[in-house]
This record gives C-alpha cells, sequence and structure tokens, in this order.
C-alpha cells in the first residue's frame, strides 16, 4: 500500500540535514511540481521509492546499502528546500 | 542530479515510557520522556526503533498526539498483522526505553499564524496529529474556527472521545460510524461522501485550511471530494497511514 511524502519525513531528514517534506518537487517526466509530502511512497520493496502523483515516474530511490543511503534522484527536475509561496 | 551517496546525520535518542493510557480497546497512548528533544509542533511525526536482542531492529513513524510545549505522546493502534504495535499497546510498561528520532515534517503542520478555518478530516487512528492540532489551538487561545469529522468504525473504536466532546462549541465535532451505531446515534452514518461534506465543510469562499489523515483510500477520496468542492491543493494537506 502506498503512503506519502510525511512517511520519509525521518529518512529525507536524515539525507538532507533540513525537513524535506515541504520542499518542492519538480518531475522530470511531467513537469509537475508539488510538495515532497504529496508524492507517493512505496517503503515496503527492498528501497524507498518515490513517485510523481501526477504521472507515476519515479522520482527519488534510496536504498540503505551497508549503512549507507544511496540516493538516487534522476527523476527529479528539481528540488527546492525553500520554495517561494 | 547523479545518484550519491551519504552518511547518515538525523540522531537517535534514548526514550523513557513515562506512563501509557489505555484509549480504546486496540489503542494506547504513550506518554515518552526525552531529555534532548528539541520540541515539536502539532501534527509533525517522530520514528521509533526498536531493537532485538539478537540486533534485528524495525522502525516505525508514529503521529505525535500532543500539542507544542506538551510532553511528547503518541498514540499507537494494535494492528493484528504488527511487528511493533502489538508490542507496544501491549507488552510496552513505564521505564522501558526505545530509540526515538524526530520531530519530523514540517508540511502536515498547523500553528495559529497559518489561519483557517479548519477542517479537520480524520478516518480511524488518523485523528492523532488532529487531536495535537486541536489541542494547540485550544492553547494557544487561537480564534481560528475549527471543525472536525472523524470517521470511525463503530463508537466504541472513537479515540479521544471524552476530550473531543469536551471542546463543546468552542470546536464543532462530528462522528461518522462506518460499521454499526448505537440505536439512538445522533451522528453520520457510513463513509464520508459530498453529502456530508455539504453540511460540514466549510465554502470555499471562507479560504478554508484542511487537514485530512488516515488509510491512503480514506484520504485519497476525501481529498478529491474536497477539491470537487472547489478547495485549491494548496490547501488541502494530506498524511496517508497505508494500511485498510
Amino acid at each position: 500500500m502506498a503512503l506519502d511524502g510525511n512517511a520519509i519525513g525521518g529518512l529525507l531528514l536524515e539525507i538532507f540535514g533540513s525537513d524535506m517534506t515541504s520542499a518542492e518537487a519538480s518531475c522530470a517526466a511531467c513537469g509537475a511540481v508539488g510538495p515532497v509530502a504529496e508524492t507517493t511512497v512505496y517503503v515496503r520493496g527492498p528501497g524507498t521509492v518515490v513517485r510523481c502523483r501526477n504521472c507515476t515516474s519515479v522520482l527519488m530511490v534510496v536504498a540503505r546499502v551497508r549503512g549507507l543511503n544511496c540516493v538516487d534522484l534522476s527523476g527529479l527536475a528539481a528540488l527546492d528546500a525553500d520554495p517561494p509561496r | 542530479m547523479a545518484g550519491t551517496a551519504v552518511r547518515g546525520r538525523l540522531t537517535w535518542q534514548v526514550a523513557t515510557v513515562a506512563a501509557v493510557t489505555e484509549e480504546t480497546d486496540s489503542v494506547r497512548t504513550i506518554a515518552l520522556d526525552l531529555p534532548d528533544w528539541p520540541g515539536h509542533r502539532a501534527g509533525q511525526h517522530l520514528d521509533i526503533r526498536l531493537t532485538a536482542e539478537d540486533g534485528y531492529s524495525a522502525e516505525r513513524s508514529y503521529s505525535i498526539a500532543s500539542a507544542d510545549g506538551e510532553p511528547v505522546m503518541i498514540t499507537v493502534e494494535r494492528l493484528e498483522d504488527g511487528e511493533v504495535s502489538p508490542y507496544l499497546t501491549q507488552e510496552l510498561r513505564p521505564g522501558d526505553q526505545m530509540e526515538v528520532r524526530g520531530p519530523i515534517g514540517n508540511w502536515f503542520t498547523w500553528g495559529p499564524h497559518d489561519g483557517g478555518p479548519l477542517l479537520l478530516i480524520a478516518g480511524g487512528s488518523g485523528v492523532v496529529p488532529l487531536r495535537a492540532i486541536l489541542r494547540h489551538r485550544q492553547r494557544s487561545g487561537s480564534s481560528v474556527p475549527a471543525r472536525l469529522l472523524y470517521s470511525s468504525r463503530s463508537l466504541v473504536d472513537v479515540i479521544y472521545r471524552e476530550e473531543l466532546d469536551q471542546y463543546g462549541g468552542s470546536a464543532e465535532v462530528r462522528y461518522t460510524l462506518t460499521r454499526n451505531q448505537p440505536p439512538d446515534w445522533g451522528g453520520f452514518s457510513g463513509r464520508v461522501d459530498d453529502a456530508m461534506l455539504a453540511r460540514v465543510a466549510w465554502p470555499s469562499s471562507q479560504r478554508p485550511l484542511a487537514f485530512i489523515c488516515g488509510p491512503t483510500r480514506f484520504v485519497e477520496a476525501v481529498a478529491e471530494l474536497l477539491i470537487a468542492r472547489h478547495y485549491p491543493s494548496s490547501r488541502v494537506k494530506t498524511e496517508r497511514f497505508g494500511g485498510a
């Protein structure tokens, strides 16, 4: 069952050093822009997969390997931690 | 952006269980003593890590049930096939310890400066962060109007009922019972639908701020209904628990 970006707030805080749930993610595939909190998140696989709520493309993948978080952000066109509101 | 590997930097701290309160047959509130807690905001959550003697560890996220400035409390529902919740709801005792990190998440939070009117919609244990928001609103003396629509299976499954009923007119609390209702039930029955929202939801012209929390399917159905009622998506904040 899918969760949302709130569920990986801790993981992203660990990786980025600041809260990312209100950061704005831009999908590299469809261009949709929205807060990380509203992305679709799957945590039950071998890694954590974050998908675009609009087009379901993969935005981010995080896999923990020997204590290191391996982070793939290639599905993101941009990730703005301090978006203008 | 290229893939990269980053070392962890969010720190875990040891929490001691200060008290446990049974809320319903399957739900309990756990008060935690966290000496190094930096303070939290209503709506945030924390991560818990439990480690067995053999080194196996499990992490879970729980919404914080207490308001800003209050001691940290979480409210946990027992999932029958769960790995962590049966321990937290049945075996955990005051004095027991666990690892905690947080507070986490700045998106699904509310403070008086965020305004309203507030529309809070909860499915089951999704009421936990919304309870923190209501408590914070009350404790901060905020005059932002607030309504809570709380969907539960039956009346005995309603968490915090006594506290929620105490709001009287200062926050409007409405229940809907989806599975069974007492004979003299005066609240709503069945799943949240548009007819229910027509009676509970603030008109979009008042620029309401909505928070929806509960199982994924519940949250998505309710969010869709609010968008159809012309709530701008930027004013509909959601948190999904997964599950049923």
